[in-house]
């Protein structure tokens, strides 16, 4: 049976077929910028100076507090500056910029060996020492997803192959040319929490990695692959999680606090490469597509500039309207294409004006399509005009923290009406406020 | 005669429900002070929750009360705080009226714009979006947010920035919560001499992101004779206690953010 969720809609997947038969190909640019807060969490600190040379897999940046992971330089060479920049979020980021001398030295790397006989307890150390975040695209440390708290059982990790958004393929090409460093991933992480089993969900719109992966399975302990239906979120951490399992994260929840881990394919191989090579994370595989000349997914390493990349791709189709970060319905757009791409970016997309034209909103007309779509079932319509009206009790009586800004609802409203990007707000509101609260008390 | 039987049922009806009327409002009578329905009438009335008390009328009892002062309701300004000492039997002595001012000048055409913004109607949405449309952090972002939460519609959104009607504005402070940059604050009428920009940058990364903005040259300071100017945090503020308004500093600015209103 093919697992799936309530709710849910089905965005333009043709938007797959440009890069979906594409091999992974490697590029390497002259010059990397590496921006210090790519996960969740305090920002590392700088430990490297203007003039320095660096080596591949130095740690570049030491790590801060009990989410910090350390970031690693991705090329040899010079570094350029250090200073701060403007980057996706509301402040701006320090960012690390190296010339490349394209000797490609590496650092010394103190591989673990097989991810069948290593010691368990190794495992976690070995995952935040090389810097491995989520790469679906929300960037947690996994050292902290791989750290179950007292009284917290890991029972099932889940790999999350599902890839769900539009235009993206990088997980699909890295099932298909790279399914046997995917299990041994799983394998090390299933391990280092002592799970019980090991999922990997694939949408079944890629025949060709679920027959991949489940090679890539067999003669492995406890790991299997499970087929899911073709629909957006899939991919989301607690459909995923429902449609797998059947179980549902309660509100406010973690996945662990049901016993379930779930990490990105992505994710998965560069656990392997951590404790099979010692390898820390410098490189990770990035979907190009929409408007460019030649589609194609590329091996990146962390750090190279967009217009670089873009360039590798053979540049712009036409004048672009907008370059985001993602896929069509979660990606975030990017202000200026001298920024870097960073170890969440699963895809670039150069959408034309004509597509990145805004739409005009119109008043509700209480058709409920938004309230029948919305994976975790909330009635959107409702929110949204608490939210017009900056009403944020009102919103959070409705459960607005629990939306997972999906975009369902927006994608699928007759009206245009503006839904995911007022939750957004809300949701900041409300974070704003909290804090602003729990300030005062202290 | 079948009218008269009518009449009389309702007629004994009426007086014993009206005995028992009489009876409940003399035994559960409650003293009302009828100078908070007083008070109330010389607040705004708008329910702007300003004062720290949830609208006019809890407002209007805390005065009576003790709790809060005459002066305590902005939008009733001079004139009503006089009126709620008269009712209340009380010598106000009444504080200047303050009103909001936009502690930016970034125009379109002079503040520089990083990118495009065409999304959700909102400075909270898209201060979150690499800091925002305008290249500079500290800039007024012109979504009118603050717009949106004015009672009075004192708020004009002019050229890309927050413009405030000081006759309308009333000094309840909803704009300055509103404002994800804090670029409103409330000052005195008096207080008409100000720095129009809090840019922290360095003077060439402010001079780069918009031609309005305060380099802390340090011409206004060389320039007060009061020594009223203080350059900290690479901007120039005014200490209001010691600037006697003459205007000096606002002429010799090279880059036009000090005003007098």
């Amino acid at each position: 049976m093919k697992a799936s969720f309530r709710g849910g809609v089905h965005p333009a997947h043709h938007s797959k077929r440009p890069t979906r038969y594409q091999p992974i190909q490697d590029f390497v640019s002259d010059t990397v910028r590496i921006i210090m807060s790519m996960h969740i969490g305090a920002p590392s600190v700088p430990c490297v100076k203007k003039g320095d040379q660096v080596k591949v897999g130095q740690v570049i940046g030491e790590p801060v507090g009990a989410l910090g992971i350390p970031v690693h330089a991705s090329v040899s060479g010079e570094v350029v500056s250090v200073d701060k920049i403007s980057y996706l979020g509301a402040e701006p980021v320090q960012c690390i910029t190296i010339s490349n001398d394209f000797t490609d030295t590496w650092v010394e790397l103190h591989p673990l060996g097989s991810v069948e006989h290593v010691d368990p307890a190794l495992i976690v150390p070995a995952i935040k020492n090389a810097g491995i975040c989520g790469m679906g695209g929300a960037s947690f440390p996994t050292h902290v997803k791989l750290s179950p708290r007292e009284g917290q059982k890991c029972h099932v990790i889940i790999a999350n192959g599902a890839e769900c958004e539009t235009h993206l393929t990088a997980d699909h090409r890295l099932m298909l040319e790279n399914s046997i460093r995917i299990v041994d991933g799983l394998r090390a992480a299933m391990r280092a929490v002592d799970a019980e089993e090991g999922i990997i969900a694939i949408e079944d719109n890629k025949p060709d990695a679920i027959a991949a992966m489940q090679k890539a399975c067999h003669g492995r302990e406890n790991v299997r692959v499970q087929v899911l239906r073709t629909k957006y979120p899939q991919g989301g951490e607690k459909q995923l999680i429902q449609a797998v399992t059947g179980k549902q994260v309660p509100s406010g929840k973690l996945p662990l606090d049901i016993g379930v881990v779930v990490l990105n394919v992505g994710t998965c191989a560069a656990i392997a490469d951590a404790i099979i090579d010692g390898r820390p994370l410098i490189d990770r595989i990035t979907t190009v597509t929409g408007a460019v000349a030649q589609p194609s997914n590329l091996r990146l390493r962390i750090g190279t500039i967009t217009q670089d990349i873009i360039g590798e791709c053979g540049g712009f189709l036409d004048s672009p309207g907008k370059i985001c970060f993602g896929g069509a319905m979660t990606g975030l757009c990017l202000p200026d294409p001298t920024l870097p791409m960073a170890k969440s970016t699963n895809g670039i997309v150069v959408y034309t004006p004509e597509d990145a034209a805004s739409v005009e909103e119109e008043s509700c007309i209480r058709c409920g399509k938004c309230v029948s779509v919305c994976p975790i079932g909330l009635n959107a319509f409702e929110i949204k005009l608490a939210a017009d009206k900056d009403d944020i009790e009102k919103a959070r009586r409705l459960s607005v923290q629990d939306c997972i800004l999906c975009g369902c609802c927006s994608f699928t409203c007759p009206a245009r009406r503006w839904l995911t990007a007022s939750f957004k707000m809300a949701k900041q509101k409300i974070a704003a406020k909290d804090k602003a609260k729990g300030g005062s008390k202290k | 005669m079948t009218i008269l039987y009518a009449a009389l049922t309702l007629g004994l009806l009426g007086l014993i429900f009206g005995a028992i009327l009489t009876f409940a409002s003399k035994k559960f009578h409650v003293d009302v002070d009828e100078r908070i329905e007083k008070v109330k009438e010389c607040t705004g009335g708008a329910n702007c929750g300003a004062c720290g008390y949830a609208g006019c009328e809890a407002f209007a009892q805390a005065v009576v009360k003790g709790e809060a002062k005459a002066t305590g309701c902005g939008p009733a300004g001079a004139e009503g705080a006089r009126k709620i000492g008269e009712i209340m039997g009380l010598n106000v002595e009444v504080e200047e009226r303050r009103v909001a001012r936009v502690l930016c000048a970034g125009t379109h055409g002079l503040a520089k714009n990083s990118y495009k913004y065409d999304g959700y109607r909102s400075c909270v949405v898209a201060s979150d979006i690499a800091g925002g449309p305008k290249d500079c952090r500290f800039s007024c972002i012109g979504l009118g947010d603050c717009m949106d939460h004015c009672a009075f519609d004192a708020i004009t959104m002019k050229d890309g920035i927050a413009h405030i009607d000081e006759n309308l504005c009333t000094a309840c402070g909803a704009c300055v919560d509103a404002c994800p940059r804090s670029v409103i604050k409330l000052l005195r009428v008096s207080q008409n001499v100000i720095v129009r920009c809090r840019n922290e940058e360095t003077a060439r990364a402010a001079r780069e992101s918009c031609m309005r903005a305060c380099i802390a040259c340090g011409r206004c300071k060389r320039e007060c004779k009061y020594d009223a100017i203080i350059i900290e945090n690479g901007y120039a503020r005014i200490d209001h206690e010691k600037c006697t308004r003459c205007g000096d500093c606002a002429k010799v600015c090279p880059c036009n953010c000090i005003t007098v209103e």
